[in-house]
């Protein structure tokens, strides 16, 4: 009973690191998700006096993804209150072009100042509309939540992580006596401390295993799954190879690490 | 004849306190038999200590086994400590272990092969009659059990020196019997230096043994 209350201790601290790096992981793919998500929906609006050509307009600045020229038929029609079409047709003519451009990615306010500027520096263009200020807000927004996931995960990494060093100290003391008698026979440190190493490793296991069950639990949650699709966005919450390996390796080698910082500070008994 | 221990102006004391050797020399023939007796806090278990490096000492030189011990490094301290076999009076039996892995103890530490520390361990529980209790752990057993089981330890690896610290203090005959006829025996037949601190040297030895007494600080040999 002790000795599962031994393990529980460092496997439940292992967990909440686990657990804090995966939702962190989430929170990444969520907001990056969400920004693709933005930039399909967020484009910039140009006004040309004259007929651009598509590579022209591509050539202005490297985050620009495509250009669509808005057809001024809808302008038209609004003004077509007794203009024959021979003026409606000239009308067309001398009209200002508008072009929609779409992005390669969801801007920065420094990518967009920029993208803004140089479209204004071009001869033929007379007006650019970057919608900046919505756009500042949303990015804002996500930025805020992206650093308070990244806060509150580092927090729970560093505390767990010094509850794991905590508990491997304890475990080191208990194991003492056994670690200093095989030092009167001459057992080399590495053989001293096996048993440490022994269980941290099985309790990095342990904890990797668990957190595997999570979130497979998690993927399959139909509330969640509903959350994600109604910010529209479609995200892979647990890849069961390329996440478990991560988090497995995370573990293994933090309890080794943390083992081993153990192992070395502890003043050898003679 | 090899000298396994030579000591020169050996002085020993716990950091900093009252001297309890002072600048003893002496030597110790490969395959003797030794005793080393004294009243109690003479420092008689000091000296023991100083053997084997758990008390560096404070002033002169230590040889042990051909290694020198004042300045010693750990892997040299273990290297040495391999070929020792140690009985110490409190026993230093691993408690969570049967008494058969205490046994193998320092066989795994010198990586002997399974088959072989099985069969060591098996020869040495029926030597120290103890070979029904194998698979017990130490608590279990009595005193003069344990320190058979100690015994047997110190024996497993074929060790060029034998230290037991009073192997015998506060055992029946039939223990004390078993633990003399033990170390008389890897005496004679494997010719292995074997140095014991004692209140009494028992009479019924058959071997030739040298005796030191240590008395005030110093080591005088009786013999």
């Amino acid at each position: 009973m002790q000795s599962i209350k031994n393990h529980l201790s460092l496997v439940l601290a292992l967990l909440s690191i686990l657990f804090s790096m995966q939702v962190f992981i989430i929170a990444e793919r969520s907001i990056e998700a969400y920004k693709e998500n933005l930039a399909n929906n967020y484009s910039v609006v140009i006004v040309s006096k004259k007929t651009l050509a598509k590579e022209d307009i591509l050539k202005i600045n490297p985050l620009i993804a495509e250009s669509f020229e808005l057809s001024p038929d809808h302008v038209i029609k609004r003004l077509d209150s007794g203009i024959d079409a021979k003026n409606t047709e000239l009308l067309k003519v001398t009209l200002p072009r508008f072009y929609k451009l779409s992005l390669k990615h969801y801007p920065s306010p420094s990518e967009i100042q920029k993208l803004t500027k140089e479209l204004r520096n071009h001869a033929a263009i007379k007006k650019v509309e970057d919608f900046s200020h919505s756009h500042d807000t949303t990015y804002k927004l996500l930025l805020l939540f992206k650093g308070m996931v990244t806060v509150f995960s580092v927090c729970i990494f560093v505390v767990t992580t010094l509850l794991v060093f905590k508990e491997l100290r304890i475990w080191q003391f208990k194991h003492s006596e056994r670690m200093s008698i095989m030092g009167l026979f001459g057992a080399p440190m590495w053989l001293r401390s096996a048993v440490l190493f022994r269980l941290a490793i099985m309790d990095a296991i342990i904890a990797s295993a668990l957190s595997y069950v999570i979130f497979k639990g998690i993927e399959s949650n139909e509330w969640i799954i509903s959350q994600f699709q109604s910010i529209g966005i479609e995200i892979v919450i647990f890849d069961s190879i390329g996440d478990f390996f991560k988090l497995a390796s995370v573990a293994i080698v933090l309890s080794i690490v943390l083992a081993s910082l153990i192992v070395v500070w502890h003043k050898e008994e003679v | 004849m090899d000298k396994v221990i030579v000591a020169k102006n050996l002085s020993l004391s716990y950091s900093g306190h009252e001297t309890i050797i002072n600048q003893a020399s002496f030597d110790i023939t490969s395959g003797s038999f030794v005793f080393i007796t004294g009243a109690s806090g003479s420092g008689k278990s000091t000296l023991l200590k100083s053997l084997y490096g758990a008390l560096k000492a404070q002033q002169g030189n230590l040889i042990v086994g051909g290694v020198e011990l004042n300045g010693v490094s750990r892997s040299k301290l273990n290297f040495l400590r391999r070929h020792l076999g140690i009985v110490f009076q409190d026993y230093k039996l691993v408690k969570e272990w049967t008494i058969e892995k205490n046994i193998m103890l320092p066989l795994i530490i010198n990586g002997y092969e399974k088959s072989v520390t099985q069969n060591q361990v098996d020869s040495l529980l029926k030597h120290v009659r103890l070979k029904h209790q194998a698979g017990k752990f130490p608590l279990e057993l009595s005193g003069g059990e344990q320190q058979r089981v100690a015994m047997a330890r110190a024996l497993a690896h074929n060790p060029i020196l034998i230290l037991a610290d009073e192997p015998t203090g506060n055992l029946d005959d039939y223990s004390s019997g078993l633990i003399w006829n033990l170390l008389e025996g890897a005496n004679t037949q494997l010719k292995t230096t074997v140095i014991v601190v004692t209140h009494h040297i028992p009479e019924s030895l058959n071997v030739e043994y040298k005796h030191f007494h240590i008395e005030y600080g110093s080591i005088y040999a009786v013999n």
